[in-house]
C-alpha cells in the first residue's frame, strides 16, 4: 500500500495528478487523511525547492499601529514580515547553533571581549544599494544608544563600541561575553543602508522579498527580490502575502478554505479538529517560551521563601499540561529554562505537586488568611482556567487563593511587573545568558519577580565570560536551581508552538527558537 | 426652507458639542500616552521629551483648539504609534466601511421595505408570520453566531465566496465583491427585522386612517392602497428607522469586521485606542459622531419634506 502511495504522491509533485485527486486515491486505499497528508509533504520536500506561485499565510499578532521600522517590532506579524525582506548578521539553526548571514565568519579575542564580524560581500539592498560594513556598525548604533527606542536596547547595553575596520565590524564589550553571537541574531537587528538613519520604516533591506504592500493590521505583500544573495535557499514563491486575521476562527476558516497556506497559533482545544481537516498539517515544536505566575520576592507576603515554595508545591503541572495546553506542551520547574536551550542541565530535580509539603512550607511561613491573584485572559491563552485550577490545587494543600480577573486593556502596563501576584508569560530567549539578563539579574530592566540575588548576578557575569562549555554548563545549573528553590518564579508549562500548513507548502521544518520555523517559513518553504 | 436649515446649523453645534466630548474623555482615558508610546523601558528623559514634542505640557484648552482647528482644515495630525498620516491611513479604513455599508444598504433596504409592504397586505395571515418569523429570528441571533455559520456552510463547504474579506486597492470589482459577499450578506440579516417591522407598523397604523377606507371605498387595489396612499404618509417614521440602521452599519460593525477580517474603521479604532494612539481615537470618533448627525439630519429632512405641513408652515 505505502509503495503505491509513494508513487501517487510523487506523481503529484512532479504535477501529473492533483492534490484533490491523490487524496481521493490515497483514501480508497486506505489511508487516513492524515498519513496521506504527510505522505504529500515529505514527497514535496524530498522533490526539493519549487519555484513560483504566491504563498500565503494568515497570522494573528498584527494590528493596524504596527510600522516597519524594526526597532517597533513586538508583535508576530511584523516578526514574521521582517525576516521576509531584512536579514540578520546571524541566524540560530533549529538545532541551537548560530548560522552566518550578513556576517561571513566570526571570531573573537581569547577573553570574548572583542568580537569582529566580517560581513558578507556581494550583498545589495533592495534599493541597488551595496551592503557596507558601515551600514552594520550604523544599525547596530541606532539600536544601542539611550534615546534609541528600540526593542533591542536592552540586548544592547553591554556593548562599549562598534567600530568599523575595513571589512570588518568590531563589536567591543564592557564585559566578556560568550553568547555575543546569539544576541546579533534578534529579529530587531535588521541590517538597514546607513542603519536605517534616513528611514527606519522604508521596509528596505537585503532579504529575499521586497515589499510591495504594507498596510499594518491587514495585509502585507513581498515580491521576490532578484539580486538576492541567497537565491537557491531562500525566496521560492514569486510572491509572498501575509493577511493578518486575528480571530482564531476566522483563520482556521481561512486555512480549510484554501485561501492561506500557512497559519500560525492554533489554539490547543481544537488541534484535534484541525488534524482532521483533509490537506492540513499541524506542526508544532516544544519552544523555550512558558507561562507563568509570578511572585514579587521583595512585597509582602511574597517575600518569605516559604509561602513561595507553598505555592511552588501547590501548582499541579501535569494537570495545567494537560488541561490548559491538551498536552502541546511540557512541564516546567519553576526556572525560565528548559531542554530547549543549549547547556541546559537535565539532572535538575524535577519539582512536583506535594500538598503536604505546600501545607508544611505554608504554615512555616506563618502567614494567614488568602493569597491574592492577578489574572486576565490576555497573560496567556486559558489564563483564567489556569488561575481556578491553581485556586484548586492550593485549597487541598489548605492554602485560599483568592482570584482578582483584570481587564486585559492595561493588563501590560498597570498589572504585570506592578502587582504582587499574577500571571503573564514569557516567549524565552535563544541563549540561557539572555532570558536570565532579560528578567533575572538584580538590575534586569524586567525583572518581574523582583530577584535580587548577589550569588546568581555573580553567577551570571562568571558564565558570560565563561568559554568552556563544560564550566559554562555547570554554572547554568546552579543558577537554574538558585531560581527554581529561591525565586519568585512558578513555571507550570512550556507552551508549544502549533502552525498549521496547508500539504501544498513544501520545506517545512519546525524550529524551537520561535513559531512559522522561527519567523522564516516565508522565505524558507515553496508551494509545490 | 428655515425649518431646514435650523436643522443644519443644530447639527454643527452638536457636532461641536461632541468633539468637546471626544477630548475630555479621551484626556480621561487612563495612562500617560508617552509611556504608552515608549513602553516600559523609557527613561524620564525620553519621556519629558516626548511629552514636550506632543504638546502635552500646554493646557487642555489651547490643545482643544489647536485639534479642532486641524480637524476643521481637514489636517488629523499623525498617528503616535507609527507615525502614518491619519488622513491617509483612515480615509481607506473609512472608504472600506463606506463601501460594505453601502452594498448592505441597498440589499437590505429594498428588501426591507418590500417585504414590510408585502407584509401588511397579508397582515396577520401566514406570509406576515412567516416574514415576521424569519427576520426576527435572524436579528435574534448574535451577529457572530450567523456569521461563523455563513463561514461554517458558505466558505468552508460551499467554497463558493472566501472567508477572508481582505480587500485592497488595485482589486477588480468583481474580486471585491465576492471578497464582501459574506460580510455583507451577515449585515443584511442583522438589520433586515428592524426596517421591516418598523414598515409594517408605520403602514398599519396609517391603514386605520379614514382616507384608506374611502380608498377602499372607491375599489382601488389594495396593494396600490399601501403603496400610493398609505406608504407615503408612513415615510417619516420609515426613514428614520433606515437612517438609523444606516448608522449602525457605519459605526457598529466592528464584529463583522473581525470575524470576516475586513479593513474597515472598527479594527482601526480598537487597535489605537489599545495603544492609546489619542489623534486616531478622536479622530475616529469625529468621524463616527458626524455620519450618526448627518444621517439623523437627513431623516429629519426627508420627514420634512413628506409632510406638508411642515413643508408649509404658517
Amino acid at each position: 500500500m505505502s509503495d503505491e502511495l509513494k508513487y501517487l504522491s510523487d506523481r503529484v509533485v512532479r504535477g501529473l495528478m492533483d492534490r484533490r485527486a491523490f487524496m481521493g486515491r490515497a483514501a480508497a486505499l486506505g489511508a487516513g487523511a492524515t498519513l496521506a497528508g504527510s505522505m504529500l509533504s515529505s514527497a514535496a520536500f524530498a522533490a526539493g525547492p519549487q519555484k513560483g506561485g504566491i504563498l500565503k499565510a494568515g497570522m494573528v499578532g498584527g494590528e493596524s499601529t504596527n510600522s516597519l521600522d524594526p526597532a517597533t517590532f513586538a508583535s508576530q506579524v511584523p516578526f514574521a514580515f521582517g525576516h521576509s525582506w531584512g536579514d540578520t548578521l546571524v541566524e540560530t539553526s533549529p538545532t541551537g547553533g548560530v548560522v552566518n548571514r550578513l556576517a561571513e565568519e566570526i571570531s573573537a579575542t581569547a577573553d570574548a571581549r572583542v568580537w569582529t564580524f566580517k560581513i558578507r560581500s556581494g550583498v545589495t539592498f533592495h534599493n541597488g544599494k551595496t551592503l557596507t560594513a558601515a551600514d552594520v556598525v550604523a544599525t547596530l548604533q541606532r539600536h544601542s544608544g539611550e534615546e534609541t527606542k528600540s526593542g533591542a536596547l536592552g540586548i544592547m547595553r553591554g556593548i562599549e563600541t562598534i567600530s568599523q575596520d575595513g571589512n570588518n565590524v568590531v563589536v567591543a564589550l564592557k564585559n566578556p561575553n560568550a553568547d555575543l553571537p546569539y544576541l546579533m541574531a534578534d529579529y530587531h537587528l535588521i541590517i538597514q543602508p546607513n542603519g536605517g538613519m534616513d528611514a527606519p520604516d522604508a521596509g528596505i533591506g537585503t532579504g529575499p522579498y521586497k515589499v510591495v504592500v504594507n498596510e499594518p493590521g491587514v495585509r502585507y505583500v513581498g515580491e521576490r527580490f532578484a539580486d538576492y544573495w541567497d537565491a537557491p535557499n531562500r525566496g521560492h514563491a514569486d510572491q509572498i502575502e501575509i493577511i493578518v486575521i486575528n480571530d482564531a476562527t476566522a483563520r482556521t476558516a481561512a486555512l480549510q478554505g484554501g485561501q492561506v497556506h500557512i497559519i500560525n497559533r492554533v489554539e490547543p482545544k481544537i488541534v484535534d479538529l484541525v488534524k482532521r481537516v483533509p490537506g492540513v498539517t499541524i506542526q508544532n515544536v516544544g519552544g523555550r517560551g512558558h507561562y507563568v505566575f509570578i511572585m514579587h520576592c521583595n512585597t509582602a507576603p511574597f517575600d518569605n521563601n516559604d509561602l513561595r515554595l507553598a505555592l511552588k508545591y501547590a501548582m499541579d503541572r501535569g494537570q495545567m499540561v494537560d488541561k490548559i495546553l491538551r498536552g502541546y506542551g511540557s512541564i516546567g520547574n519553576d526556572m525560565p529554562i528548559n531542554a530547549a536551550y543549549p547547556l541546559f542541565d537535565e539532572g535538575i530535580e524535577q519539582r512536583t505537586y506535594d500538598p503536604d509539603k505546600a501545607k508544611f512550607h505554608f504554615k512555616k511561613s506563618g502567614h494567614d488568611g488568602p493569597v491574592l491573584l492577578r489574572t486576565s485572559d490576555v497573560a496567556f491563552p486559558g489564563a483564567v482556567d489556569a488561575s481556578q485550577l491553581f485556586q484548586e490545587s492550593c485549597q487541598k494543600a489548605g492554602i485560599t487563593l483568592e482570584i482578582k480577573r483584570e481587564p486585559g486593556d492595561g493588563y501590560w502596563s498597570e498589572v504585570w511587573n506592578k502587582q504582587p501576584f499574577c500571571t503573564s508569560y514569557w516567549g524565552g530567549r535563544p541563549t540561557q545568558d539572555q532570558m536570565y539578563s532579560t528578567a533575572y539579574l538584580s538590575s534586569a530592566d524586567w525583572n518581574d519577580t523582583r530577584f535580587f540575588n548577589e550569588r546568581f548576578d555573580k553567577l551570571l557575569l562568571e558564565a558570560r565570560a565563561e568559554l568552556d562549555l563544560a564550566k559554562r554548563k555547570e554554572l547554568y545549573s546552579a543558577m537554574g536551581t538558585i531560581v527554581r528553590d529561591e525565586g519568585g518564579l512558578i513555571t507550570p508549562m512550556f507552551n508549544d508552538f502549533i502552525d498549521a500548513v496547508s500539504d501544498k507548502v513544501g520545506g517545512y521544518k519546525v524550529d524551537p527558537g520561535a513559531e512559522l520555523m522561527n519567523g522564516m517559513a516565508l522565505s524558507k518553504t515553496w508551494l509545490a | 426652507m428655515k425649518l431646514i436649515a435650523q436643522r443644519l446649523a443644530l447639527g454643527i453645534l452638536l457636532l461641536l458639542a461632541v468633539s468637546v466630548l471626544i477630548f475630555v474623555g479621551t484626556e480621561l482615558l487612563p495612562g500617560d500616552v508617552a509611556q504608552a508610546i515608549l513602553g516600559q523601558t523609557a527613561t524620564p528623559e525620553a519621556l519629558a521629551n516626548l511629552r514636550a514634542e506632543l504638546g502635552l505640557n500646554d493646557p487642555s484648552y489651547v490643545r482643544y483648539f489647536d485639534w479642532l482647528g486641524g480637524v476643521l482644515t481637514g489636517d488629523l495630525g499623525t498617528a503616535l504609534s507609527n507615525g502614518q498620516n491619519i488622513s491617509e491611513a483612515l480615509g481607506k479604513r473609512l472608504s472600506n466601511t463606506l463601501f460594505l455599508a453601502m452594498w448592505a444598504a441597498i440589499i437590505s433596504v429594498p428588501i426591507a421595505i418590500l417585504l414590510g409592504l408585502v407584509a401588511v397586505q397579508h397582515r396577520n395571515g401566514f406570509i406576515d408570520k412567516l416574514i415576521s418569523a424569519t427576520t426576527l429570528t435572524s436579528i435574534s441571533l448574535p451577529e457572530f453566531f450567523i456569521g461563523y455559520l455563513l463561514v461554517y456552510f458558505i466558505a468552508v463547504e460551499l467554497q463558493w465566496f472566501p472567508s477572508v474579506s481582505t480587500v485592497y486597492d488595485g482589486m477588480g470589482f468583481a474580486d471585491r465583491m465576492s471578497a464582501i459577499a459574506l460580510p455583507c450578506a451577515t449585515l443584511t440579516l442583522v438589520v433586515l427585522a428592524h426596517m421591516m417591522r418598523m414598515t409594517r407598523a408605520a403602514i398599519l397604523n396609517v391603514m386605520q386612517s379614514a382616507y384608506i377606507e374611502t380608498a377602499e371605498l372607491k375599489g382601488l387595489s389594495p396593494f396600490r392602497i399601501i403603496l400610493r396612499h398609505a406608504f407615503p404618509n408612513a415615510i417619516a417614521p420609515i426613514v428614520n428607522v433606515v437612517m438609523l440602521n444606516l448608522a449602525f452599519l457605519v459605526v457598529g460593525v466592528v464584529v463583522v469586521e473581525v470575524i470576516f477580517v475586513y479593513p474597515g474603521m472598527g479594527q482601526y479604532l480598537v487597535d489605537h485606542v489599545s495603544k492609546r494612539d489619542i489623534p486616531v481615537v478622536q479622530a475616529c470618533g469625529m468621524i463616527f459622531a458626524a455620519v450618526y448627525i448627518s444621517l439623523n439630519i437627513v431623516a429629519d429632512i426627508v420627514a420634512i419634506i413628506a409632510n406638508p405641513r411642515l413643508r408649509h408652515p404658517k
